[in-house]
């Protein structure tokens, strides 16, 4: 039979907690990850690598940041591309001003420097809640562009206002810089992707994350139960911001190399990231992915066929992708609020059962 | 007087007019969350889409020609007509009522009894959707709006300022008219909201969802209609900012611009929306002349934000807000 967790018997708590409790699941998940480490880095190209497989991986961190705040700790963020410009620039500057340090260490300082961004702007949630909460985040958002832009401290003093990512190595090969080698760049994303997801997965299982749930659930009982909010609200400050600011930072040195930050990190990437969670699953960590790779998917898959195969004009296409996007916001939100997670969700529930019907 | 007293006092006054604009949007936003609880993000894309459909009516443009022209080979662009602003303005009212009927019948009659924040995540997509359509169905250049309002800088004022103080004031007729709008619509939206039966059953939706429902108000119909207001809001919106800026994408932001306005004064107050933006208005523009010169200018993005939050961590509800009382 497939697809049964029959036969499969667990002889300690640890093997009964495990993420993937149906062999098959355990199967697909090694051969996944065997596939994207050992099989893509031999066959990935400049072009799978720029238009779909780096973004997939970089949103996806970005994604799993804003899930944790958002859809698992409860607090709504509009302040996203504020903070991936934090973490974009706090890498900039430790690259230019350290070069001999691999690139790995720049990446993951700028993301803990993001961290604290994201705690002092996630100090008013104690106050403020729901949809003022996320209109204060949007202060984070255009400030933090605005600072970046009008401060020449940040770029360097550079006569365009952009910054550019110059050459950085890990272990002897290029990460950034014109370089870089498309498999380098992809292991480079792929190694930060997996732990960061494998550290939110047990973060949101743990006390940590139930804390969070909590708060989401409802903020007085929790602090009634016991629950600490200022903590538990500025940890999932903290580590949303962190995972975010990995995000931004691999963005501008590993994918773009180059950005002009009101561009690069406006408040449509806000928007981009939440569309990425609400149509992938809030409160999901499988969901950030799918949100992650619909987002980047969706747009390369309708200038295939709108542009290329009839022919449209591009703006055509842009506007029906805005279209598009809209109207499966609204879908999701009314048919299926869990989004494409709870989706799959159903089709594993189904697929136990497959061929009884209950 | 000394002269930077002076500029100093036109700047505010320029600011008060900039924020009878905000206010204009922020109204659009109270009344919806009042009556329906949504907070309409799509509210600044609805002023876009009526400003769009003006000027679209107005010139007698093909809707969605550049699409029927992609898909049929054709090349029309032009009914060849002009329509005068009143028709126009009316056949765009008419425009915005169906749009309210049509996000009442697809989006919120499925959304009843969502968290809040379901609701606003909607309307983010409702304001994205609108942006592609409304491109798609009048093209993405920029547009300008002339239905015979007043341009250009106030003669009178220039003329008295200078008598007075040796220095004429800048004042854009524009703006003046635009603030004679604002306040003959508050004037109406009061008098409608108090006097009508419809006004009271909506204040009545406002208060209470169920117990109106109990007494027989249709909800959906004050739904229809409250949508259908607040587009006529951002109609008179759009027409403002579009006369001031033309049309373009950017009239979408004001609705960003709005939003500070709100939590200055309060999501469920008009006054407070009123007063929110005059104070917002007045700030960012004094804020960016005596201090935006010396930390690098274009203060306007974030002043407004960083105010209302600093604000709201003092004082939660904005000034004139419901006081929030939680419960278990």
């Amino acid at each position: 039979m497939i697809y049964r967790e029959a036969g499969d018997f667990k002889t300690s708590y640890r093997e009964d907690s495990q993420t993937f409790p149906i062999k098959l699941d355990r199967r697909a998940y090694w051969t996944l990850m065997v596939v994207a480490f050992a099989v893509v880095p031999f066959v990935i190209n400049d072009y799978w690598a720029n238009a779909v497989l780096l973004p997939f991986l970089i949103y996806a961190i970005a994604a799993l940041g804003l899930n944790i705040l958002t859809g698992y700790a409860g607090q709504v963020s509009l302040g996203t591309g504020g903070f991936m410009a934090v973490g974009a620039y706090a890498a900039y500057k430790l690259m230019t001003a350290f070069p001999d340090v691999p690139i790995l260490f720049h990446v993951l300082i700028a993301g803990a420097i993001t961290a604290l961004v994201g705690m002092a702007f996630g100090l008013p949630s104690l106050r403020i809640k729901g949809f003022y909460l996320a209109v204060a985040t949007l202060a984070a958002q255009f400030f933090l562009v605005w600072l970046f832009n009008k401060v020449p401290w940040f770029f360097n003093y550079s006569a365009s206002g952009m910054i550019n990512a110059p050459e950085r190595t890990m272990f002897g090969a290029a990460i950034t810089g014109a370089e870089a080698s498309a498999p380098a760049r992809y292991l480079f994303c792929l190694i930060l992707t997996v732990a960061l997801a494998w550290i939110a997965r047990n973060l949101t299982r743990g006390s940590v994350g139930r804390k969070w749930m909590a708060i989401r659930d409802m903020d007085i009982a929790a602090e009634i139960i016991g629950v600490n909010p200022l903590t538990a609200k500025l940890s999932a400050f903290a580590v949303s911001s962190f995972f975010i600011g990995v995000a931004g930072a691999l963005l501008f040195a590993v994918y773009l190399g180059a950005v002009e930050v009101g561009e690069a990190f406006g408040i449509q990437k806000s928007f981009l990231i939440l569309f990425m969670i609400i149509i992938g699953g809030l409160g999901s960590i499988f969901g950030s992915f799918a949100g992650a790779a619909f987002m980047v998917l969706m747009p390369v898959l309708l200038k295939n066929v709108l542009v290329d195969g009839f022919g449209w004009a591009t703006d055509l296409a842009a506007h029906f992708q805005f279209m598009i996007v809209g109207a499966l916001i609204i879908v999701f939100l009314v048919f299926e609020p869990h989004g494409l997670a709870q989706l799959w969700r159903l089709a594993k529930e189904k697929l136990r059962l497959w061929p009884f019907p209950h | 007087m000394p002269e930077q007293f002076l500029w100093a006092m036109e700047v505010m006054l320029n600011g008060l007019m900039a924020g009878v604009l905000y206010a204009l949007v922020a109204l659009g936003f109270v009344l919806i969350f009042k009556a329906s609880g949504v907070f309409n993000y799509a509210q600044g894309v609805m002023a876009l889409f009526a400003a769009m459909t003006l000027v679209g009516l107005q010139k007698g443009q093909v809707p969605f020609a550049h699409l029927i022209n992609t898909i049929f080979g054709t090349d029309v662009h032009k009914f060849g007509w002009e329509l005068a602003p009143w028709l126009a303005i009316l056949l765009t009212a008419g425009v915005m009522v169906l749009f309210a009927w049509l996000v009442q019948r697809f989006i919120l009659q499925h959304l009843v009894n969502q968290p809040d924040i379901i609701l606003f995540m909607a309307t983010i997509g409702l304001a994205y959707f609108m942006e592609g359509f409304a491109d798609l169905m009048w093209g993405a250049d920029i547009k300008t709006l002339d239905i015979g309002l007043p341009q250009g800088v106030n003669a009178w004022i220039d003329e008295t300022t200078f008598n007075l103080f040796g220095y004429g004031f800048f004042i854009d007729n524009l703006d003046i008219a635009a603030t004679i709008v604002a306040a003959l619509l508050v004037v109406a939206l009061v008098l409608f909201s108090q006097y009508t039966k419809q006004g009271r059953a909506m204040r009545a939706v406002a208060d209470d969802h169920q117990a109106a429902l109990s007494v027989g108000i249709s909800l959906r119909f004050i739904w229809v209609m409250v949508w259908s207001v607040a587009g006529f809001v951002a109609l008179v919106a759009g027409i403002m900012w579009g006369a001031k800026s033309g049309v373009q994408f950017s009239l979408s932001l004001i609705a960003l611009k709005a939003l500070p306005v709100l939590m200055l004064g309060g999501f469920t107050s008009i006054p407070g929306a009123i007063v929110g933006g005059l104070i917002i208005g007045v700030g960012e523009k004094l804020f960016e002349f005596l201090v935006g010169p010396h930390i690098g200018g274009a203060t306007e993005n974030w002043f407004a934000y960083v105010l209302a939050l600093i604000f709201l961590v003092f004082r939660p509800q904005g000034l004139f807000g419901e006081k929030i009382i939680e419960r278990v």
